[in-house]
């Protein structure tokens, strides 16, 4: 059984709890000067599932993901990251949500950058570590029993004590990937995280990103990967103009879209 | 030969003035210079225009013109400072200005994706700073900073102008007294000297600080 195949089986499981909402996003707006970046967006993630946002440059992709983890404000709607609030717009009226607490509730999402965003100034180990160390006080013998076992996850315990400039890009997104998961999320983000890398390092990075499916972790995935989206979403979103067309299965998105934009976009993509 | 050793004795007594001032603005200024770019970077709109305003003066006017009102100027605001306060005072403000701008530019110049991961990871923001940014910054502001350095040395013997012993009043002194420039060139040796040791001094930490580029 291919892991698409698992997931349906763990899709219909899912089904029986869909109250479990990991995010939660209501109506939300978010606008770059007079440039209207995301229009009128509603999504809800459930646990477990997987989802690929897929739709051409300047459509919004990046930008919603990043607003999911405040790295972008938004200008109307409501986000909710396990029922609670991270940013809330009433009747146009921001509500105030302390920075601690957007924090504590930012913390049960990890995520992955195009550009890896490695700390340079760190070896490999103690990119992994610092987070642990700083946020959650964990001891440091701890903390690098963690990173060691992910290290070992992602492939790469024999890079510990190098620095980031000395590895791949591969091997980078891979650090990154074992970076955020050191703080133990419930929910990752992966913004394009292919997309900067040569193409023969692309089958490493999502070699791990489907492990994590098959820990059942909660997943955004922003990519140009045709076929990663395919083989491992639960449901696919396109996005065109800051607006969310169509979301569906894989293979109704990918074989048969209602949108004419998908169509032209997918026959282009091939 | 005797006489070489005699008046570098003379002369190397006045390097406690110049070395003493120079400790004392290195040690303050620099802490302040690493304040005033962080308030600089901040988002308080009020603490920029101040901060603004004082590298502004203090980088748009001439050292030794400060010195001059610090030491005879405030006597008349009621403020009595020694010369060693107030040679201290006028540096620690002249150099924190400088490095102020240095230390605003390195931070500057690290990515913007560092505070994105650091957000990511739940870092708040003096974390991020004191973990992720100032540890790069620092790297990179390691070559001006070194430059600032060397150029303090040389910038004390300002305060001869204010009366104070330092390395230069003294070589002068000796030279008004024997009407030889050897002093002049013991005095040259000495700054040499110094120079040298602050340059082999970042030297070695740009050296510590390239494991990583």
């Amino acid at each position: 059984m291919d892991i698409r195949q698992e997931n349906r089986v763990k899709g219909n499981q899912k089904a029986s709890d869909a109250d479990i909402h990991m995010i939660q996003v209501k109506h939300i707006s978010k606008n770059f000067e007079n440039l209207k970046v995301l229009k009128d967006i509603s999504l809800e993630v459930k646990k477990g599932e997987v989802i690929s946002i897929i739709g051409p440059s300047g459509s919004g992709k990046s930008t919603l993901l990043r607003c999911l983890n405040h790295l972008e404000k938004i200008d109307k709607g409501i986000i909710e990251i396990e029922g609670k609030p991270i940013v809330s717009y009433q009747n146009g009226k921001k509500i105030n949500i302390s920075e601690s607490d957007i924090r504590t509730r930012c913390k049960k999402i990890g995520m992955v950058f195009q550009s890896f965003n490695l700390f340079p100034h760190k070896t490999v180990l103690e990119n992994i570590i610092e987070a642990p160390m700083v946020v959650n006080k964990i001891e440091k013998e701890k903390a690098i029993k963690i990173a060691k076992s992910l290290l070992d996850k992602v492939g790469l315990s024999d890079k510990r004590d190098v620095y980031p400039t000395q590895i791949s890009g591969g091997q980078k997104q891979r650090v990154a990937i074992a970076r955020a998961l050191a703080m133990n999320p419930d929910i990752m983000l992966f913004d394009e995280p292919t997309s900067a890398l040569d193409p023969e390092l692309v089958g490493e990075v999502l070699k791990v990103m489907k492990d994590l499916v098959k820990d059942e972790m909660t997943m955004i995935v922003v990519t140009h990967e045709m076929a990663f989206a395919k083989e491992v979403s639960d449901r696919v979103i396109f996005m065109n103009e800051g607006k969310i067309i169509e979301q569906a299965y894989p293979e109704k998105l990918f074989a048969n879209p209602e949108h004419p934009r998908i169509k032209t976009f997918l026959e282009k993509m091939i | 030969m005797s006489y070489i050793t005699n008046i570098t004795g003379f002369i190397l007594q006045g390097s406690i003035i110049t070395l003493k001032l120079y400790a004392v603005t290195i040690i303050f200024s620099i802490p302040l210079g690493v304040v005033c770019a962080l308030g600089k970077i901040s988002k308080s709109k009020g603490i920029k225009v101040l901060l603004e305003l004082y590298t502004w003066i203090f980088r748009g006017t001439p050292l030794l013109l400060q010195l001059f009102f610090t030491y005879y100027g405030l006597p008349i605001f009621g403020i009595k400072l020694t010369q060693f306060q107030a040679a201290s005072l006028t540096f620690i403000f002249n150099y924190g200005a400088y490095f102020t701008e240095i230390f605003r530019g390195g931070i500057e110049s690290i990515d913007k994706g560092q505070y994105e991961a650091a957000k990511a990871l739940g870092l708040n923001y003096r974390q991020t700073m004191m973990k992720i940014i100032l540890p790069q910054a620092l790297k990179r502001v390691l070559p001006p900073t070194s430059n600032e350095a060397i150029t303090l040395i040389k910038d004390t013997a300002l305060v001869a102008a204010i009366g104070m012993g330092d390395i230069l009043r003294a070589a002068k002194e000796v030279l008004t007294r024997d009407f030889k420039i050897t002093s002049f060139v013991v005095a040259g040796v000495i700054y040499l000297l110094l120079t040298s040791v602050v340059v082999i001094f970042f030297k070695k930490l740009e050296k510590k600080y390239s494991v990583y580029e």
